[in-house]
């Protein structure tokens, strides 16, 4: 028996009882991160496979929706940190051991990029709002050269979105603090959800037939890699020291495991792929519902991921001081 | 590099938290927040049960997985020591430090936003004091000193007794040693 209790008073808020210090604004900020990766990647995907006709939307439309998403993810970030007027410290310097480091200067890579892929689909996917930008000082220029570069454009877009993508993972793994999250398959299990969220939204956005097909089919596919990711993700905390030992059980038979499977798996996996399959065989028309459901599965995927990663820890003291004791002896 | 530790006698220590008020006089840590803490281990079956108490902080890393974290290098060694500080005005309060620290042993400072810490007295060490916390001590317990000098006391101390760090298996390279 091993006991440990703290005797003298310790309640620092955010780290006691259990680390709580990223709430609502981290998962959505890694969510909408996930989704602009995967919003570029469909797109580039479009124009270097020439998809102009049968994925119109895909091609002249989706590029759009990466900068709208990832700010409003950057906008949840910003609204997470303890010391605002300080965001800028984030370029003043480049730390290559910090995860975090690379996210903010691979963001500095993608906007660029993002803004040109989507420039170059204005005048055929929007074209108001192209109308509005060629009176703008130096607006049609933009949009002829982005057009005109936009194979080039596209061919970086790839990486760099996947790396936007695997980041994602890769931040939380990084933390050898916290067991549920040291684990090398986040990163490619991130990326693969934020592929499939995107192609839920491409659903939604898709008019033809041929190219809901498309995502419909590309979406089972990923959900069939994000639920074998998920599995070997188990069997790598459930072989691994004790602590990730114990972070998986709060998934197998501990707290977590009614969200994580019910909450989780099931409406934002598993319902999704049923649901895609019977819109594929043409037995009914799902694909709002399957899309919706598996968007609100990319969330929760980052929402259970952070809180178990905070939750699992190196350190379980008894922790005897209550505050709310004091608050009650003072009323 | 200059390698600051801390050796705390847990065969000595009675758990009476001068430590801990020491700190908080010292280095004005808000109400309701504490930059050290007692612990008090109680192991094996009864009646065969042995406690020890252990005054904890920051173990001030050697390889301090939230200075490798830290996105803007706000949490940084002092000088050329192993004394992890954080510098409030490059400080975003991402909060990144918090996680990566196996130990919880940071806290976020309200209402200012930067993440606080231990920071071994270091305003004491240039003065020639040792920490606060190793001063006030009443049982004499807790010793304050340079790691690689050999002829230091906490050197000598180490070499004399038995003593643990707290999760070794972390690879933070910790330095606060506790004498069993």
């Amino acid at each position: 028996m091993v006991e440990e209790l703290l005797v003298t008073a310790r309640y620092n808020a955010k780290v006691d009882p259990s680390l709580a210090i990223w709430s609502w604004e981290i998962p959505v900020y890694l969510f909408l991160g996930g989704l602009t990766a995967g919003i570029m990647c469909f797109a580039a995907y479009a124009v270097l496979a020439r998809k102009a006709a049968d994925m119109p939307f895909t091609h002249d439309r989706f590029a759009l929706w990466a900068p709208v998403v990832l700010s409003v993810g950057m906008t949840a970030l910003f609204l997470d940190l303890e010391h605002k007027l300080y965001v800028f410290r984030f370029y003043t310097s480049f730390e290559p051991a910090s995860p975090m480091s690379w996210g903010a200067w691979i963001l500095v890579l993608v906007y660029p990029l993002m803004v040109l892929q989507t420039l170059s689909t204005l005048r055929r996917g929007y074209p108001a709002l192209a109308g509005w930008i060629e009176q703008l000082p130096f607006g049609s220029a933009a949009l002829d050269q982005s057009e005109r570069f936009r194979t080039p454009v596209a061919t970086l877009v790839i990486p760099l979105a996947a790396g936007l993508g695997i980041y994602t993972g890769v931040l939380l793994s990084a933390f050898s603090a916290r067991p549920f999250w040291n684990t090398g398959l986040l990163g490619p299990l991130f990326l693969v959800s934020g592929l499939s969220t995107a192609g839920a939204l491409a659903l939604i956005g898709a008019r033809l037939d041929c190219e809901k097909h498309f995502f419909t089919r590309t979406d089972i596919t990923l959900i069939g890699i994000e639920l074998t990711l998920i599995v070997l993700l188990i069997i790598n905390l459930a072989t691994g020291a004790a602590q990730q030992q114990e972070a998986v059980h709060l998934i197998l038979g501990g707290d977590y495991t009614v969200p994580f499977w019910l909450w989780f798996v099931l409406p934002g996996l598993l319902v999704p792929v049923v649901l895609e399959t019977f819109e594929l065989r043409g037995i009914c028309r799902f694909s709002l519902a399957a899309s919706l459901l598996v968007l609100y599965g990319g969330f929760m995927l980052r929402y259970l991921t952070v809180e178990l990663g905070q939750v699992s820890t190196w350190t379980d003291y008894a922790i005897q001081f209550d505050p709310q004791l004091l608050l009650r002896l003072t009323h | 590099m200059i390698n600051y530790a801390m050796v705390i006698d847990t065969t000595a220590c009675i758990g009476c938290g001068d430590c801990v008020v020491a700190c908080k006089n010292e280095n004005h840590v808000p109400a309701g927040l504490n930059r050290d803490w007692v612990v008090e281990e109680t192991r094996g079956e009864y009646p065969h049960l042995h406690t020890e108490f252990r005054s904890e902080r920051c173990n001030h890393c050697g390889h301090a997985t939230c200075v490798t974290n830290c996105p803007t290098g706000a949490s940084q060694y002092w000088k050329d020591t192993n004394i992890v500080l954080v510098a409030a005005e490059k400080c975003t309060g991402c909060k990144a430090c918090i996680a990566a620290c196996p130990y919880d042993a940071r806290l976020i400072m309200h209402p200012q936003g930067y993440i606080d810490k231990c920071t071994f007295c270091h305003h004491r060490l240039e003065q020639g004091l040792d920490p606060a916390c190793v001063s006030t001590c009443p049982t004499g317990c807790m010793y304050f000193g340079i790691l690689n000098d050999p002829d230091s006391q906490i050197s000598r101390l180490l070499r004399s007794r038995t003593h643990k760090t707290l999760l070794p298996e972390t690879g933070n390279i910790p330095n606060v040693y506790y004498l069993v």
